[in-house]
């Protein structure tokens, strides 16, 4: 028998649904491109002007010249934002405590004199480690102008350094973090949607009994499952293409590759997402259920993905589970196309993955679904 | 060949045996009644019957079909009609019933002229461009026989299709199913209103997930179990019913008494006449008007038999 028997019926059924609910349908359409926003314009991941006091006890009332020249070179790195000098180790360590400041940099009351004796003179750069992108800026910085420091002294004439590495950043210049972080949003976002929507859209069919009345009839399993997807699929691309538009022109994050491809890879991903949400619906039996398992299978791709920790530095075991994560391709896509320009040979297999895992979803959840009728 | 047949059909949720060692058989074109207390196992034994609950034991053939085999190829013969109103609440009767059509493979004209004839036979014309959700109740059982009907199965299960209806769409409705019965459409229906028991060619009653009467009305009217060889039943007009009622519960050779509108049915030992009855709530001030033997109806049926089931269970259960 025709294993789509039905599926045109079902189709025709879930966009009438959707036109319906086209609040709904609006509301999760907005929500994302929201909270793209919202996040877009508040995360900056770069470090900044970090606080920071001063306790320099190398001279009477403002420390030493050579205490203000190392001041002034910390100051000009852009790292650190001197907010306040202190005139006790007690009151260093209370600004640190309180949070006022996350760095505290004490120069000892021989700073001057050791470095007149050419002896080395130590600086103590207390860092609050409770932010560990923070502290690695801080302690990196603060070596960095530290060694500079010292070379300066021990060559005096030297113009140039004798080896001069220059960092360059190279697919993401500015290093500005909208960048970086929003291709991989985009992933998180695209999941919610998708998956929860699919979900609720069977479930809310078996609260209601009438999916009981839609199994009597010789509907297939996979052509039911195919029909629900449908919409919810090309709600998916809408959103794909919105949330572009929205990082594009918005937050100015150029794309390097081409966002055709970019599109049409994704939708492998929304396609996985979207068969995700009927197998959680095929154990669930409310929303509520529905929502606790979706959340199940989002928390775990927003922290395995590589969106928030890189992939190379998990665990090896993590590292492992992060390939059974659909969102750890898809952020490897869109990074690959939005930010490396790269293209269709580089990115294939990472679709074929998707689409893949899509296909063994959407079987498992066919033979959940037969075993439920009958 | 046989519409509907079952052996040994049982359901189990758990440890409760929900139905249990069930046997029908059901002939084509017949309106098959399916009668029971709430909880009896009615709802269960159609799930079975259309695939849509797994059975614990046994076996069911639909049209020739085994059940546990081609559940697929026999949901192309049936029709149901849940209990539940179970169509979508936010598409209009049109679109509920074009739904299922498509869902059946109709199309083009072959569907317009079926759904023309759905709304033709089940009145609902009014109310086509109207949400489901919105419709009486009645309208949507209607609504939902319609759509059951639509693909024209030929085995229709209908699960109390005239809960909540009123008088006149049920006569209707029971109309249109003697009129497709006589196309050779055999109907499954569960009912709990014993007019309708009356009018089906062919009743089972279950009770605690077993069937304890199988038969045509007249053959279950004259179950020995119902009216026994030393017993008569007697229908007693009177003036204050519920004074002669339980007068007469307290006399030895009245084996029961129910009250049915303003006179009373009785089943009385051979021992007591109609006449010495009669006799005695004249001398207790009563105005005895009329004493008339009795076939027993359905609904003594119904409850003499559950009455004594009930008794059994308790022998049963009495010893452990
Ligand atoms: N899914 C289930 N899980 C557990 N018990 C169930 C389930 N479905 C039905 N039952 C039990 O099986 C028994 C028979 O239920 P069923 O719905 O078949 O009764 P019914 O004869 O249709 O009653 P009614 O006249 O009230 O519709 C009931 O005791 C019910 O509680
Ligand atoms: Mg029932």
């Amino acid at each position: 028998m025709n294993p789509l028997r039905g599926l045109t019926a079902i189709v025709y059924k879930e966009f009438l649904h959707a036109r319906r609910d086209s609040m709904a349908i609006m509301f999760s359409l907005l929500m994302p491109l929201i909270q793209m926003t919202i996040l877009g314009a508040a995360i900056d991941t770069n470090v900044r002007q970090i606080p920071t006091v001063v306790f320099d006890q190398s001279g009477p009332i403002s420390g030493s010249a050579d205490s203000r020249v190392l001041l002034d070179r910390l100051r000009n790195t852009d790292t650190f934002h001197i907010v306040q000098l202190v005139h006790s180790d007690q009151e260093l360590n209370e600004a640190l405590v309180a949070g006022q400041a996350r760095v505290g940099i004490k120069i000892p009351y021989d700073y001057a004199r050791r470095l007149l004796a050419g002896d080395t003179a130590q600086v103590l750069v207390l860092v609050d480690g409770s932010d560990s992108s923070v502290a690695g800026q801080a302690i990196n910085v603060a070596a960095q102008v530290g060694l500079r420091e010292s070379l300066a002294r021990m060559i005096p004439n030297a113009r140039a350094l004798v080896v001069d590495v220059r960092p360059k950043m190279m697919f993401n210049p500015d290093s500005r973090s909208p960048n970086f972080f929003l291709p991989g949003l985009m992933a998180v976002l695209l999941l919610f949607v998708t998956t929860m929507l699919t979900a609720f859209s069977v479930v809310r069919e078996k609260e209601r009994g009438t999916l009981e009345q839609l199994l009597v009839t010789p509907v297939r399993p996979l052509a039911l499952m195919l029909g629900k997807i449908t919409p919810y699929f090309v709600l998916g691309v809408t959103e794909m293409c919105a949330i572009l538009f929205f990082m594009r022109y918005l937050f100015q994050v150029p794309i390097h590759g081409s966002p055709v491809l970019l599109v049409a890879l994704s939708t492998c991903y929304l396609f996985v997402n979207l068969t995700i949400g009927i197998l959680v619906s095929t154990k669930a039996n409310s929303q509520t259920e529905a929502l606790q398992l979706a959340m199940m299978t989002v928390l775990p791709s927003i922290f395995l993905s590589g969106y928030i920790f890189p992939r190379d530095n998990m665990p090896l075991i993590f590292q492992g589970i992060s390939y059974l994560v659909p969102a750890s391709y898809m952020i490897n896509i869109t990074r690959g196309v939005i930010l490396r320009g790269a293209d269709l040979p580089e990115l294939w297999p990472d679709a074929l993955a998707l689409f893949m895992m899509g296909v063994c979803i959407l079987l498992l959840a066919a033979r959940r679904f037969t075993r439920m009728i009958v | 060949m046989t519409a509907i047949r079952t052996t040994d059909l049982t359901r189990r949720f758990g440890t409760f045996t929900a139905v249990d060692g069930v046997n029908l058989t059901v002939e084509p074109g017949e309106i098959f009644g399916f009668l029971g207390p709430n909880g009896s196992g009615k709802t269960t034994v159609i799930k079975m019957l259309c695939g849509l609950l797994p059975m614990s034991e046994g076996n069911a053939w639909v049209d020739g079909i085994d059940v546990r085999q081609h559940p697929d190829l026999v949901r192309t013969r049936i029709g149901y009609m849940s209990q539940k109103f179970a169509l979508y609440d936010d598409l209009t009767v049109l679109e509920n019933l074009r739904f299922y059509g498509k869902v059946y493979g109709l199309h083009g004209p072959t569907l317009h002229t079926r759904i023309e004839s759905m709304i033709e036979s089940s009145h609902i014309g009014p109310y086509v461009t109207r949400f489901a959700g919105r419709l009486s109740g009645g309208w949507k059982q209607r609504l939902a026989l319609a759509c059951a009907m639509l693909h024209d199965p030929l085995i229709l299960y209908l699960d109390e299709p005239t809960a909540g209806i009123d008088p006149v769409a049920r006569r209707q409705l029971w109309d249109l199913l003697f009129q497709l019965s006589g196309r050779g459409i055999t109907f499954f229906v569960t009912t709990h209103y014993m007019d309708e028991a009356e009018r089906c060619s062919h009743l089972a009653y279950i009770y605690h997930g077993k069937v304890i009467a199988d038969g045509t009305p007249t053959a279950l009217r004259a179950l020995p179990d119902v009216t026994p060889p030393d017993t008569h039943r007697y229908e007693i007009t009177v003036d204050e019913t519920t004074q002669a009622l339980a007068l007469l519960r307290t006399w030895p050779g009245v084996r029961s008494a129910t009250i049915f509108g303003r006179s009373i049915h009785t089943l009385l030992e051979q021992s007591l006449s109609a006449e010495a009855l009669s006799t005695r709530l004249q001398e207790a001030g009563m105005v005895v008007e009329e004493v008339r033997s009795l076939l027993p109806s359905l609904e003594d049926v119904f409850v003499e038999l559950t009455l004594r089931r009930q008794r059994e269970l308790e022998a049963l259960g009495a010893p452990k």
